[in-house]
């Protein structure tokens, strides 16, 4: 058994370094290193809470095997999962994070002793406000991040489900959760406590629903920052700097990633939150539905323009994860290199389905990392490359967003892939992209249009080349 | 007068806060990824409160229903450690700088 102070101090380190192992985040080469720290953290967090209980008896066993069933299958899950399925693994992971927060708060309460919290009925006015908020929030986590997570492996349409009321239904919602807390502190009754995790689970399914596939990035950062506020609103009840400093950490590391998301697509933090984006569109979309002549290709003539070129850059999307084309990807573009062709990727922040998601699908196929740009850094070069090579993005590459003020998308940051001097686009048809917008890209003179699914194509390409 | 040390809690949470919101900003976007396995992971630190839970029964009775509910958060906790951290590791192992030999 060791003192509250000591054990204070060393969840002050596990502490800081999980804040290392965010720091080593900053570049590839460190990353590693900062993972270790994160799990040197735990390690201790862990111990230390074994060796403050100083309880070895019949429960620590439990705890173990607990421990081992719960780690085991984590382990399992982190090896077998594809990378093109991160998305739904990441929005998995947040519910299961809600979920224990929601446990831990009602452990806590059914039992403020164990916690030093005071009595059943008579808790601590301080631990319970912290405790229901900790609970409330992990309980809206974990709902919303279980709709995430079917919306993402499909299970449920990807397409906004909205109906009549649904924001007034939400907001009477959200404030009868402030109204449930209130009166839970100064009743103490169990009833009400059951009551707000109810009503919580049920926000966060709501809140979710109305939100489509495309505006993901934004739902997965924001239920990440959520479930940092669920851990420090526990970390406050169970009076635990590491839980505080944790949670603080993620809750920011979520919010920031949720705002870099949003001016990706150019639009508010609430314009994504309230929902229903592509839905209302149609209207815009129809005034431009003139045929317009497209050209169109094959395998051939697109190696052809590319065994011609000098520069290649590749503009990746969401549709080379669902094709799973990574792999063929890198293939075509390793002969592309032996024939003395400069090859980069160019990465628009929301491409993909979470942030990052389109650097790890590459990085899986072996493309080196200092290859692949951000949008800042490489917008200036397609007016020097010779081919771009469009393979599942869309949206993010629609010069309207530059030149049509009534676009819904107009103002987004998008790759200027038209200044190339020849445009190849990989797509299964003419359809429009999530923003239910036609790609004024398509029907330029200089856009070669290759209607297959991309990981066949990008393997004939290779043939051909 | 003595301060409450729940000012001392609130203090360190929003320091932290600012701290996250410096580090954040210095991590590479395509790193994001990886990032945000690794906030998984590492908030699965409730852990520590789902492990005082599950001990909190006494030497007769393991399980109470404050206790199971302890060791149910403890399971989840767990998942999202090992899972969390060895999937970001898995990742990160990818990420690869251009091989010298090849320009």
């Amino acid at each position: 058994m060791i003192s509250a102070n000591l054990s204070a101090i060393f969840y002050l380190v596990s502490g800081v370094l999980f804040i290392l192992a965010l720091r080593g985040l900053s570049s590839p080469e460190t990353s590693r290193q900062g993972n270790f720290f994160g799990i040197l953290g735990m390690i201790i967090a862990v111990t230390v809470t074994f060796l403050s209980t100083g309880n070895f008896s019949t429960g620590f066993v439990y705890v173990l095997i607990f421990i081992i069933v719960g780690g085991s299958i984590g382990a399992f899950i982190a090896y077998r999962i594809p990378m093109t399925a991160m998305p739904e693994l990441v929005a998995g992971f947040h519910s299961l994070v809600g979920l224990a927060a929601v446990f831990v708060a009602i452990s806590a309460f059914l039992n403020p002793e164990a916690f030093n919290l005071g009595y059943p009925g008579n808790i601590k006015l301080g631990s319970l406000i912290e405790m229901s908020i900790g609970a409330a929030v992990g309980a809206i986590t974990f709902s919303g991040s279980i709709i995430a997570f079917l919306k993402l492996q499909g299970i449920m349409s990807g397409s906004p489900i909205t109906f009549k009321g649904q924001h007034p239904l939400n907001a009477v919602i959200l404030i009868s959760i402030i109204v449930l807390i209130y009166l839970l502190c100064s009743t103490q009754s169990s009833n009400l406590f059951w009551i707000l995790l109810a009503v919580s689970f049920l926000i966060g399914f709501l809140l979710i629903i109305p939100i489509g596939g495309a505006d993901m990035p934004v739902v997965i950062s924001m239920l990440n920052s959520y479930s940092g506020w669920a851990a420090a609103g526990i970390g406050f009840t169970l009076e635990n700097t590491a839980l505080i400093i944790t949670g603080a950490l993620v809750g920011s590391s979520g919010a920031i990633l949720s705002y870099i998301m949003c001016k990706g697509m150019n639009r508010s933090f609430f314009n994504v939150i309230l929902g229903g984006f592509g839905a209302t569109d149609e209207k815009s979309s129809t005034s431009s539905k003139e045929q317009r002549p497209v050209k169109s290709g094959n395998a051939d003539d697109a190696a052809f323009l590319m065994k011609n070129a000098s520069s290649v850059i590749i503009v990746p999307g969401y549709g080379m994860a669902v094709a799973q084309a990574q792999h063929a990807l890198r293939e075509m573009v390793d002969t592309l290199k032996k024939n003395d062709i400069k090859v980069s990727y160019a990465i628009h922040p929301v491409a993909g389905r979470m942030p990052g998601h389109m650097n790890v699908l590459l990085a899986e196929a072996n493309v080196p990392y200092d290859e692949v740009f951000e949008l800042e850094e490489i917008n200036n070069d397609f007016a020097n490359a010779d081919v771009a090579f469009v393979i599942g993005a869309n949206d993010v590459t629609n010069p309207v967003a530059k030149t049509d003020p009534q676009s819904p998308i107009y103002g987004m940051p998008v790759l200027d892939v038209e200044k190339c001097k020849s445009v190849l686009f990989v797509k299964r048809s003419l359809s429009p992209g999530y923003a239910g917008i036609d790609n004024d890209l398509f029907y330029k003179e200089n856009t070669l249009m290759l209607f297959a699914d991309a990981k066949k194509m990008t393997e004939d390409i290779t043939k051909n080349l | 007068m003595e301060i409450d040390p729940l000012i001392f809690r609130l203090s360190i949470f929003i320091l932290s806060i600012f701290v996250g919101y410096y580090v954040v900003w210095s991590v590479t976007p395509s790193l994001h990824t990886p990032l945000m396995s690794v906030t998984n992971a590492i908030s699965s630190v409730i852990i520590v409160g789902a492990i005082i839970a599950g001990l909190s029964g006494n030497v007769n009775s393991v399980f109470n229903i404050s206790s199971i509910f302890g060791f149910l958060a403890i399971a989840l906790a767990a998942i999202n450690i090992f899972g969390g951290f060895l999937v970001t590791q898995r990742m990160l192992a990818m990420y690869k700088k251009k091989k010298k030999d090849k320009k």
